[in-house]
């Protein structure tokens, strides 16, 4: 379907036109029009799902050329879930950041907004080309909003964070390159049933360097190492839009991909991804229990949080169950995540330092702000009624009908030592205050926005039927 | 061997060279070098094995057009970024 | 809705509204959050009285929503539910009152009264759940909501009180989930009912279902303090007194035994686990529970560990009750649910005035304090003459119809449990009531903080609530013979689970 009513394209281009009007206006302006901007993509993407209930999947031709010198968008379920977690997450976060960068957004909004026009591009991409392409842009703008803060130690961070991402975008362009050479297309839909009916050697190749590359992105076990430097010294929005959504993209890429062209090949493999997402749990909560800094403890929960993600893999052969357990705990991770930075962000800013020993207090002076903290924990957590809870039900139930036991004892011990980590922080907060700790006032609008973004993981949580109506919408039986 | 699978075949080594050195190297601006290498051992690959057929195929040079592009604009950032570092530690 | 599907939401909405508008109210506006708070309870109480005639009369009640697709949330205010619904709504009324007179000028207490109201949602979403993954919900939010209250003082001990709490609960509840979600594998959703739902199960699942009721019982035996898992309780007794009174008589540890029964008598069935060789060791396990909890409680000489270790012994009375196959002792089990809970919360109320009124918190330092608190020192004597089992107190009824129901169930070895238990119950209770009466004055008390006026030996907001639930434990036990007595809802109970 064409013209310029169509949703598709508009999701891209609002983002994308007033990144650029933010940019023209010079550095630190742009935050109404962003908030204006961000406020209609959430319309878009509202409508957007509505036109998929009513009407199942939709496709647009971008400028009417098609494939294959065109570009065409395509939108089923998936896409829709993920571009409202996107477009929900953004706009609290935008009103977050108005207040936070109090003296100064620099160049945030220009790069936010690229960044999220590149991610509903990938969201709405049909080929694996420009999957390519839209995922590169959007390590591009991460990395941009990486170095925001200035300074020596976060360009670091970019750097690294930089190199990282481009290996692994190069390892999935020879993917690309290797499918385009064994098929002559790279059109997903076409895909599906040619590599169902043959797939040579250098097929598998491809899908191993693609998910390589993916993986890498979406900082699983053992390439997690770019992470905590890069999100835990970035400004809090700026963490917050990274943990909470810029990981997920590669994720989703991964779900697109493997649940879809290069299910058959899939069977035998699945334990790997599983065995290193149950590292990542093991790991990054292991380290988010050491850290003395409350934004690497965050960020350290985020590398085991995505590990999460990749225990569904030896659940592939149950397509459904696979599908609604990964994308209920990415939707349920993006949106407690980017409350729990926030929140973070604004302990830090009241008690002028990223310790987690100097919570101490601050269950009596921001009650609002350690709520929101520990309705995203639960969250994380996975406990009742919370989005996360209904991702680790489904996730347990799919294992143990398939009788993977120590599929459920890792995600048990996972919601533990979330536990752990979580009240390892609320325990400091309720302790009495010592005398001598300042507290600097921070605006009201920062709390709301972190409290709103946590009770919605866990509102989410009674929702669950809407959700997975949505994400059915064109998942081939 | 026809001159498309050689074409690929240099590709897979300029990538596997380039990955090798963002891997290896320590100094950053070898490594933002190695990933040229590897990104134009990818591009390669895509033109060599879409030119199997004799004649030349359009989709992959517009991916590579788009490709090298996209790698130029990754170039400029990483060098930017590697200018706000201090001198000394690299 | 209907207005039997919207009773059941109204109770679970009476206590967490005004929760939530408690947790945004600056902590000054005393007055509304009181207000609030006594609105709340008061409504409750009426709504229960409007399910329980509902209830008598046969009516059903009850609501679902589902959350994912064939994942449903279901409440439904049956028989069973109402006693714990009841029991809970009108100690949540006089705990209100208690902890307003309790917590007068202490800081926090907007975030007190917030998680307190909470506390008492996830009570009654406990009692009202129509299925595990219900149960559940409700279950880890109990946790959730207690967890502040237990640490609300903030001191180091408070710390690592809470600390220890969380380590079992939220352990247990990891238990809970898996056994949960293994008999979801098994035999799918299906609510609660009256004589189970596994029944009908081919024989070569019964492994399966012996080692998911291990998983269950450990789950729910975390709260219900079972041997040797109740060592988070002695440790939570950091928390001040009217949440202690909350965790051992209304919240937490009934949940557990709530959850006991639930899953005996209406995921199982009391005959199908019968059949599985699965209430003797339930019945063994709660034996030993009530022998060791009275055990350590000879020892304590701080007196809110001693109520705590009593608490151990006296709750699995109710988990004793149920692993006795036969209605007498499924009587007596439920209704002890009740009497434990308004003897031990007479009891806490009691300790908290003497530690609040003279600062004394061991039982060493009680001598002669029944001269200087002749009230508060009755209720005690009351209630802790209900925790022996002396007639005609609560207690000597719950007593006596588990007796009836051992020998009724060939189990002789349960009366000797329940008279060593008494021996040892008298043994730790009396001395402290000899203390109280016999005992001379000191002269000072430790810290004396209230002032003695007239025949107000404290201030009245805490006198009045051990007054009447130490009434109410007189009562239950002279009347009950009367049709409205807790005795002869437990029999309603009973009879709707044994004659399907």
């Amino acid at each position: 379907m064409n013209g310029l009513l169509d949703p598709l394209p508009w999701l891209i281009l609002l983002p994308l036109a007033w990144a650029s009007l933010a940019f023209l206006l010079g550095p630190g302006r742009g935050g109404r029009l962003a908030l204006a901007g961000l406020a209609g993509q959430l319309a878009l993407a509202l409508w957007l799902a509505r036109r998929l209930i009513e009407g199942g999947p939709v496709s647009h031709a971008v400028g009417g050329w098609g494939a294959p010198l065109g570009i065409d968008l395509y939108a089923d379920g998936l896409s829709a879930v993920m571009l409202l977690l996107t477009q929900a997450v953004a706009l609290p976060l935008a009103f977050y950041a108005r207040a936070y960068f109090a003296q100064g957004a620099g160049q945030f909004w220009p790069l936010a907004g690229f960044l999220l026009a590149a991610m509903n591009a990938l969201f709405l991409a049909a080929d694996l080309f420009n999957l390519y392409v839209t995922l590169e842009l959007l390590g591009l703008a991460a990395v941009g909003l990486v170095a925001l803060g200035g300074g020596a130690e976060p360009s670091r961070a970019a750097l690294r964070y930089l190199v990282v991402s481009l290996a692994a975008s190069g390892a999935y362009l020879l993917g690309v390159a290797l499918i385009y050479g064994s098929y002559g297309t790279v059109a997903i839909a076409p895909l599906t049933p040619l590599i169902a009916a043959q797939a040579p050697l250098a097929v598998g190749l491809a899908a191993g360097l693609m998910l390589l590359g993916l993986v890498a992105k979406s900082a699983l076990f053992p390439f997690h190492f770019w992470l905590p430097p890069a999100h835990g010294g970035a400004p809090a929005p700026v963490s917050a839009l990274l943990s909470a959504l810029v990981v997920k993209a590669a994720f989703y890429l991964i779900l697109r991909l493997w649940l879809g062209p290069f299910a058959p090949l899939t069977a035998d493999w699945g334990w790997l991804p599983a065995l290193a997402g149950a590292g990542a749990i093991l790991w990054g909560s292991w380290q988010a229990l050491r850290t003395p800094r409350l934004k690497q403890l965050v960020a350290w929960s985020t590398v085991a949080q995505l590990g999460y993600l990749f225990l569904i893999f030896p659940l592939f052969g149950l397509k459904e169950p696979a599908l609604q357990a990964g994308t209920l705990q990415a939707v349920a991770h993006g949106l407690a995540k980017a409350a729990m930075f926030a929140a973070a962000g604004i302990l830090l800013k009241a008690t002028g330092r990223d310790a987690v020993d100097g919570l101490a207090g601050v269950a009596g002076r921001l009650p609002l702000t350690l709520f929101a903290f520990g309705l995203a924990g639960v969250t994380l957590m996975g406990l009742p009624p919370s989005a996360g809870f209904l991702a680790k039900w489904l996730l347990i139930d799919a294992a143990l009908e398939q009788g993977l036991w120590p599929l459920v004892a890792i995600v048990l011990a996972g919601g533990l030592l979330a536990a752990a980590y979580v009240f390892r922080v609320l325990r400091q907060a309720f302790l009495l205050a010592p005398e001598a700790q300042q507290f600097h006032p921070v605006p009201r609008r920062l709390e709301w926005a972190a409290f709103g973004l946590a009770a919605a993981s866990v509102l989410l949580g009674l929702r669950g039927v809407e959700l997975m109506a949505l994400l059915g919408i064109g998942v081939a039986p | 061997m026809s001159a498309g699978l050689l074409y690929a075949l240099a590709g897979v080594l300029l990538f596997a060279l380039g990955l090798g050195g963002i891997v290896l190297l320590r100094h950053a601006l070898r490594r933002i070098l190695a990933f040229n290498v590897m990104g134009s051992g990818a591009f390669l690959v895509l033109v060599g094995l879409a030119q199997r057929d004799g004649g030349a195929d359009p989709v992959p040079q517009a991916m590579v057009l788009t490709g090298i592009v996209v790698a130029v604009a990754a170039t400029a950032l990483a060098l930017a970024l590697l200018r706000r570092l201090p001198e000394d530690r690299p | 809705m209907s207005p039997n599907e919207a009773l059941p939401l109204a109770v679970l909405l009476s206590s967490l509204l005004p929760g939530l508008i408690i947790f945004a109210l600056p902590e000054s506006w005393v007055g509304t959050r009181t207000t609030l708070n006594l609105a709340g309870a008061l409504a409750k109480l009426v709504l229960v009285g409007l399910l329980l005639a509902g209830v008598a009369a046969g009516q059903d009640y009850g609501f679902r929503h589902a959350v994912l697709p064939g994942v449903e949330l279901v409440f439904k205010a049956d028989a069973l539910a109402l006693l714990f619904v009841t029991l809970s709504t009108v100690l949540w009324l006089f705990t209100t009152f208690y902890a307003i007179g309790y917590l007068e000028d202490a800081p926090h207490r907007s975030r007190f009264f917030g998680f307190f109201s909470l506390c008492v949602t996830a009570t009654m979403g406990i009692a009202m759940a129509g299925n595990l993954f219900t149960f559940f919900v409700f279950y880890e939010l109990l946790t959730l909501a207690t967890f502040p209250l237990v640490v609300h003082r903030g001191t180091p001990q408070a710390m690592r009180g809470g600390t220890v709490y969380l380590a079992y609960t939220l352990g247990g509840g990891a238990l809970l989930l898996t056994g949960i979600v293994w008999l979801h594998a098994l035999a799918g959703t299906a609510d609660f009912a009256h004589g189970g739902y596994l029944a009908a199960l081919p024989p070569r699942a019964a492994g399966q279902l012996q080692f998911a009721f291990l998983l269950l019982i450990a789950g729910v035996g975390v709260k219900a303090a079972l041997v040797p898992l109740h060592g988070w309780l002695p440790q939570a007794m950091v928390a001040p007194a009217p949440v202690s009174a909350l965790l051992h008589a209304v919240a937490v540890v009934k949940a557990g035994a709530f959850g006991i029964v639930r899953i005996v008598y209406e995921v199982y069935g009391v005959e199908f686990a019968q059949s599985l060789e699965l209430l003797t060791p339930l019945a063994v396990a709660a034996a030993i529970t009530i022998v060791w909890g009275s055990w350590r409680a000879l020892f304590q000489d701080d007196l809110k560990k001693r109520l705590a270790y009593s608490t151990v012994s006296q709750v699995s009375y109710i988990a004793l009750g149920v692993a006795l196959f036969g209605p007498i002792g499924t009587i007596g089990g439920l209704v002890h649910l009740v009497h434990q809970g308004i003897m031990k919360i007479t009891l806490f109320f009691c300790a908290g005035n003497y530690a609040e009124t003279l600062g004394v918190h061991k039982v060493s330092e009680l001598n002669g304090a029944g001269r200087r608190m002749p009230l508060t020192s009755v209720a005690f004597s009351v209630a802790a003459f209900g925790m022996i089992g002396v007639a005609p107190t609560a207690g000597y009824v719950s007593k006596w119809y588990l007796g009836e129901g051992a020998l009724a169930a060939d189990m002789s070895w349960v009366v000797a449990v329940l008279w060593t238990s008494s021996l040892l119950n008298a043994a730790y209770f009396l001395p402290i009531l000899y203390r109280l009466w016999f005992r001379p004055q000191p002269a000072g008390w430790p810290a004396e903080h209230i002032p003695a006026r007239g025949w107000r030996e404290t201030g009245w907001l805490l006198l009045m609530p051990p007054l009447f639930t130490a009434l109410a434990v007189l009562v239950a036990g002279l009347f009950a013979e009367a049709d409205w007595s807790p005795l002869a809802w437990a029999k309603l109970i009973a009879e709707r689970e044994y004659l399907q």
